[in-house]
């Protein structure tokens, strides 16, 4: 390993891992890989610990009993607050947003969370699933946010994260504001393999961990037909 | 039968003619619907006096219920629902259509399973397989492993045949006084990497599994794989022949003739039946069409998407990819699955989705094509095997281009 090398850490597959959030690893590395960027892959399971020196941090989608469990051990590794406090960058998804802020609620009982977000989340009369679509906040530059959401929690801001978008289609947070960002720590309700719909978003990611100011442009007529289809068949919040 | 129970059958038979008639579908939901409208019972009146064997799981249901209802045909006549319509309405449909038969074998969708249970009273449930399908309108996996563990914990007189090799199925037959285990193997790992009971990560090795953390582990199974034939309780070894490709189906032929044994039906009595089923609902189907030769293959969810790259040859290869109510709306899966095994084919790509495949395979390092329709795909390979693997509307979109093959 040599200090050029991007280390993407995937936290607690055996737990976080409900649809497809292998996609958003496979995809960094893609778009490292395809840029000349060396990159290592780690997949962390719930028994091993925390590595604290890898550059990209992502965690996933997960049921009640799993997104408890990951909290518990996290908070008792203690290894990611030390990255986080670092620098490190960080995709948490859906189960694994909600347990980035202060506390979630999981099979009814209020939980405590990282506390790597100033946000909490509770339980929301419905269920939000759907397509879901915002204007990601105009400072970090991206195009609008495309996602599948499918989850039961609302999700509030406190005065240290920013909301990641305004929700144009769908619920995200509460029907107005989608996901959080503060420092490099995203997080959002986008669930699954967010980045196949985003590339900008994996793009900053890179460029936060690699410090680069720009990246050599790809071949994104793919995603770009993706995002397309996707953003049109939202419906309007 | 009461007489809103015959009225409602007769309704039941003649929408389901209607629908055929139209050329609107099978006739195998709308039947039963209009059935159950007018009788809500209707699905029990129907089932009584029938011995009844339910097939339930995320794979292999539509598959494993065919090869059974062939096994337990040695017997008598068998009701089923042969097209994969398996909810109550498709039930009702399926036994009113045949009228007064000893026997029935009927496919379950997981979710429905305690409701069928209910009503139809069944001598056998068969349990397959528990992996994520369809997350965006299902139960999540753990929470199916707990509604099936509560309902037949609630049933103890059934008999209950499962999958040994499926640590979320060992958990949720637990409470069974009376079950046979078979050992039809388990790609799919994913889902149970950590114990139901415990939390505990599960530790495999050679076929074997355990809880690290509590007593569930691995039951010793009475019906087993071996090779291309499968052992009996009684140790026997039978050579198994059949049309239908993959070690899955091998895996499918050991559950019927564990489910059919309960019945009692001897291997040797069945096998020559289980030889003769060809295809299911289009499923394997092998069509001629302007020189090529078209296989079906129907692959719903990661788990099957493995199974499907066992079964095909190396050929050209088209996948269809579509997100309809009856697919889920969540694409996510396809994330799920490594597409690598493609890599040495020539490889299309169609459906309501392709879009969301096309970013999939192009990460996966997967060259591909996308086309427009079927018939652009079956122009544009040369005459030869074309393999065709789909989700379940899209599977249906391209066997109604193929004049709706069985």
């Amino acid at each position: 390993m040599n200090d050029s090398t991007l280390r993407i850490v995937w936290i607690y597959p055996d737990l976080l891992s409900t649809y497809g959030d292998r996609g958003n690893m496979l995809i960094l590395a893609h778009r490292a890989a395809a840029r000349g960027i060396p990159v290592e892959t780690y997949e962390v399971r719930s028994d091993m610990q925390m590595p604290t020196s890898a550059d990209i941090y992502l965690i996933g989608g997960g049921e009640d009993g799993p997104q408890a469990l990951a909290a518990q051990r996290l908070i008792t590794d203690g290894g990611l607050h030390r990255a986080v406090n670092q620098g490190a960058s960080v995709l948490a998804i859906c189960a694994g947003y909600q347990l980035f802020g202060h506390s979630f609620f999981a099979k009814g009982t209020k939980c405590a969370g990282l506390g790597l977000l100033d946000i909490f989340s509770d339980r929301g009369e419905t269920r939000a699933v759907g397509e879901l679509r915002g204007d990601i906040d105009p400072r970090l530059g991206l195009p609008p946010l495309t996602g599948f959401e499918n989850h039961g929690g609302r999700t509030h801001l406190g005065q240290h994260a920013a909301p990641l978008a305004r929700v144009t289609g769908g619920i995200g947070n509460d029907g107005q504001t989608e996901g959080a960002w503060a420092g490099k720590v995203i997080g959002t309700y986008s669930h699954g393999p967010a980045l196949a719909r985003n590339p900008a978003i994996a793009d900053l990611l890179l460029r936060w961990s690699t410090g680069a100011d720009r990246l050599a442009p790809l071949d994104d007529s793919w995603p770009e037909r993706l995002r397309g289809e996707r953003l049109a068949a939202a419906t309007p919040a | 039968m009461p007489l809103r129970a015959i009225v409602a059958t007769t309704a039941s038979k003649t929408a389901a003619a209607l629908s055929r008639a139209a050329g609107r579908g099978d006739g195998s939901v709308i039947g039963g619907w209009i059935g159950l409208k007018i009788d809500p019972d209707l699905l029990t009146h129907l089932a009584s006096g029938r011995a009844v064997a339910l097939v339930s799981g995320t794979n292999g249901k539509t598959t494993t219920t065919r090869l059974t209802a062939a096994a337990v045909g040695v017997l008598g006549r068998v009701a089923t629902n042969s097209f994969g319509a398996n909810m109550p309405s498709g039930h009702t449909s399926a036994l009113a259509k045949e009228g007064h038969t000893p026997f029935a074998v009927l496919e379950v969708d997981e979710h429905y399973l305690p409701q069928v249970i209910e009503a139809t009273r069944p001598k056998v449930v068969a349990l397959l397989n528990l992996s994520r399908d369809q997350l965006d309108r299902a139960k999540e996996v753990a929470m199916m492993a707990q509604l099936w563990k509560t309902t037949l914990a609630s049933h103890p007189d059934i008999r209950v045949v499962a999958n040994a090799d499926d640590p979320l199925v060992v958990w949720s037959a637990a409470a069974s006084t009376q079950v046979t285990w078979f050992s039809a193997g388990q790609r799919w790992h994913d889902d149970s990497f950590v114990c139901p009971e415990s939390g505990h990560p599960i530790e495999r090795a050679n076929g074997d599994w355990w809880c690290s953390g509590c007593p569930l582990r691995r039951p010793r199974p009475q019906w087993v794989v071996e090779e291309d034939g499968v052992i009996d309780p009684r140790g026997d070894w039978h050579l198994v022949k059949l049309q239908l490709p993959g070690k899955v189906n091998l895996g499918n032929a050991a559950t019927a003739l564990a489910v059919a044994g309960e019945f009692g039906v001897r291997p040797i009595e069945a096998l020559p039946r289980l030889s003769r089923v060809s295809s299911i609902a289009g499923r394997y189907a092998q069509v001629d069409r302007d020189g090529r030769n078209i296989r079906l293959l129907l692959a719903k969810n990661p788990a099957s998407w493995l199974e499907a790259f066992d079964m095909a040859d190396q050929a050209p290869t088209l996948l269809s990819i579509n997100a309809r109510d009856p697919d889920g709306l969540d694409t996510s899966w396809l994330w799920d699955v490594d597409f690598a095994p493609l890599r040495d084919r020539p490889v299309l790509i169609t459906g309501d989705r392709a879009f969301d495949l096309a970013v999939r395979l192009q990460v996966n390092q997967v060259p591909f094509r996308h086309v427009n329709s079927f018939d652009e795909a079956l122009a544009s390979v040369p005459p030869g095997r074309l393999e065709v693997i789909a989700n379940y509307t899209a599977f249906q979109d391209i066997r109604a281009v193929l004049d709706r093959v069985n």
